[in-house]
């Protein structure tokens, strides 16, 4: 008998219908996820990776095919698979406290007494180091902290998987290296399963176990899995410098490149 | 949609009643540079920033006054002066709370009167506008069906609902209760709408994701998120109700502020009016601002995300 994968996109299609006109987004996505495995999704803007992470989210139902998690069809939006958004999508008439505290009154209401949801919900802000900061409302701290903030509302759910959307788009270069520091270690200490939509060569190489590479829409599919075998902890320094780091970036520019180029000439 | 052209309405009668805020700040200026000394140049800056807000208004009523008195000081003259309504009037001005029997109450009392015909037709207006505007809000069918019919009975003044009203109803005070309501529902329903439609997609996603349920949803996302909509239109609301008021009750009787008026106009008491006019001005100014005040402090972070 051969091992299941822990998620599994089983042949999707997506299309949208406007009007009488069908566009094709996505066309024939399989892909198999392990458990603890850290994946990157990336591709131009527009390839619809980011429909992609919507459907595994729930929050887009798929035209055809199935998204799998622990062999269950999963076909709507759930807590087991939580989701950084990418501009935070914090609540902004609650604090910060008040926005992880409600994803873990609702998740685990029913399993968990009130002191100890109260020691959940500060342990999961320590997580990302914004205990300080729980009685500010979203309005009042920095972007970076926002989305601080919805990791730790993420994380506060348990999720089987975590998906991030672009997390750190809309972050300056800085405080973007400081969050994909927090997010490795998280990764190294929780072991989720992480799905990250990203644009950002970098980072997908730094974080990721496995780049996943997709084509040009309309009808992108996986052009091409890079794994990357670089060894955990991975320090962001010593990597830049890495031959196999370098490697796996030349690898990933080249496909874009390449298939950006495709698109121009058609 | 309809909703700056409501919201500028609301802002003139805001502005149409600046004398009376002078009236209630004027007395803090004398007391401020007294506090403490080490606070004296500061007080003495905020005590100026006070006159530098008082005073154009101050001087401004002191104008209009004057302007009023010349006009209406001559002999044959069909209005009263300000002279003439401080003689004849006095009582009503300096004891809005005496009481001398059933018909001979102070001003304060009828406002009361009035006040409280407000609350309860203001009140069922709120809860069934916010509710009727958050389905409308939510479904794009019935904000295609209702919204016509909708902006259509809005523009139906007041005093048009009474006659309906009276036969429904068959009593006064009711028919009073249901025209303030009828009146003031209308722009509560549309703004809460446009306030449900508008809450952002992420929030949407946030609620999908955790799995909340319609209750959850409606207390946790729609009615935070479209509070700053929902203030406007209760401030629109109470505005009119305060309006409706004073026309119902000139028709319907009672012992109410416009009743007063009506009264007052039969036996050609024509100072009283003009003071009663005033009561009618701040109280609508201070229901205002206490909507507003209420709305501010709801709505504290919901502006900027």
């Amino acid at each position: 008998m051969i091992a299941r994968p822990y998620l599994k996109l089983d042949q999707i299609d997506k299309s949208f219908t406007r009007g009488g006109r069908t566009s094709e987004v996505l066309k024939g996505i399989e892909l198999a996820i392990d458990k603890g495995e850290f994946v990157s999704i990336i591709g131009h803007s527009g390839c619809g990776k980011s429909t992609l992470l919507n459907i595994i989210a729930g929050l887009t139902p798929v035209t055809q095919g199935a998204v799998l998690l622990e062999d269950r069809e999963v076909n709507a939006p759930g807590p087991d698979r939580a989701v950084v958004f990418q501009n935070h999508s914090l609540l902004p008439w609650l604090t910060v406290y008040e926005n992880v505290r409600l994803a873990v009154d609702k998740v685990f209401g029913r399993t968990k007494s009130k002191v100890e949801r109260h020691a959940w919900t500060l342990h999961n802000l320590d997580l990302v180091q914004m205990g300080h900061a729980r009685d500010k409302r979203p309005s009042e701290i920095s972007g970076g902290m926002k989305q601080r903030v919805g990791i730790a509302r993420a994380l506060a759910m348990e999720p089987k998987v975590l998906l991030l959307d672009e997390p750190f788009g809309a972050l300056d270069a800085l405080t973007r290296a400081h969050l994909q520091d927090s997010v490795m270690q998280i990764h190294a200490t929780l072991g989720n399963t992480v799905i990250m939509i990203t644009h950002d060569v970098d980072e997908a190489v730094l974080l990721s176990d496995r780049i996943v590479m997709m084509t040009n829409g309309p009808a992108a599919c996986i052009g091409d899995v890079l794994s990357v075998p670089l060894e955990r902890p991975r320090k962001r320094l010593e990597a830049a410098s890495d031959p196999a780091y370098l490697k796996c970036r030349e690898a990933v520019l080249r496909f874009l490149y390449e298939r950006h180029r495709y698109v121009e000439a058609a | 949609m309809s909703q700056p052209a409501l919201k500028t309405k609301a802002d003139a009668v805001v502005a149409a009643f600046p004398s009376p805020k002078s009236a209630t700040v004027l007395p803090l200026s004398p007391s401020e540079p007294a506090r403490a000394g080490r606070l004296l140049a500061k007080a003495g800056g905020r005590a100026r920033q006070v006159a530098v807000n008082v005073l154009p208004p101050l001087v401004t009523l002191a104008l209009i006054l004057l302007v009023w008195q010349m006009l209406t000081a001559k002999a044959g003259a069909t209005l009263p002066s300000p002279t003439t309504i401080w003689a004849e009037s006095k009582d009503l001005i300096t004891q809005p709370f005496f009481n001398f029997g059933p018909q001979d109450i102070g001003l304060g009392w009828r406002v009361m009167v009035s006040l409280q015909r407000v609350a309860i037709g203001f009140g069922i207006a709120a809860i069934v506008g916010v509710l009727v505007g958050a389905v409308i809000g939510q479904s794009v069918w019935a904000m295609r069906g209702l919204d016509p019919v909708f902006q259509v009975l809005r523009t139906v003044p007041p005093l048009a609902w009474l006659p309906l009203s009276l036969a429904a109803f068959r009593d006064a005070n009711p028919s009073a209760i249901f025209v303030i309501f009828i009146t003031s529902v209308w722009p509560i329903i549309i703004n809460t709408a446009v306030g449900i439609r508008n809450i952002p997609q992420d929030y949407r996603n946030v609620a999908a994701v955790l799995r909340l349920n319609s209750l959850e949803f409606f207390w946790r996302i729609m009615i935070p998120s479209a509070a700053p909509y929902i203030f406007t239109g209760l401030r629109i609301g109470v505005g009119l109700s305060w309006l409706a008021i004073v026309a119902a009750e000139m028709l319907t009787g009672g012992v109410g502020i416009g009743f007063f008026i009506w009264d007052a106009w039969n036996s050609s008491k024509l100072p009283d009016i003009v003071v009663a006019l005033l009561y009618i001005g701040v109280v609508g100014f201070v229901l205002d601002r206490i909507v507003a005040l209420i709305g501010r402090v709801a709505t504290r972070g919901t502006a900027t995300a």
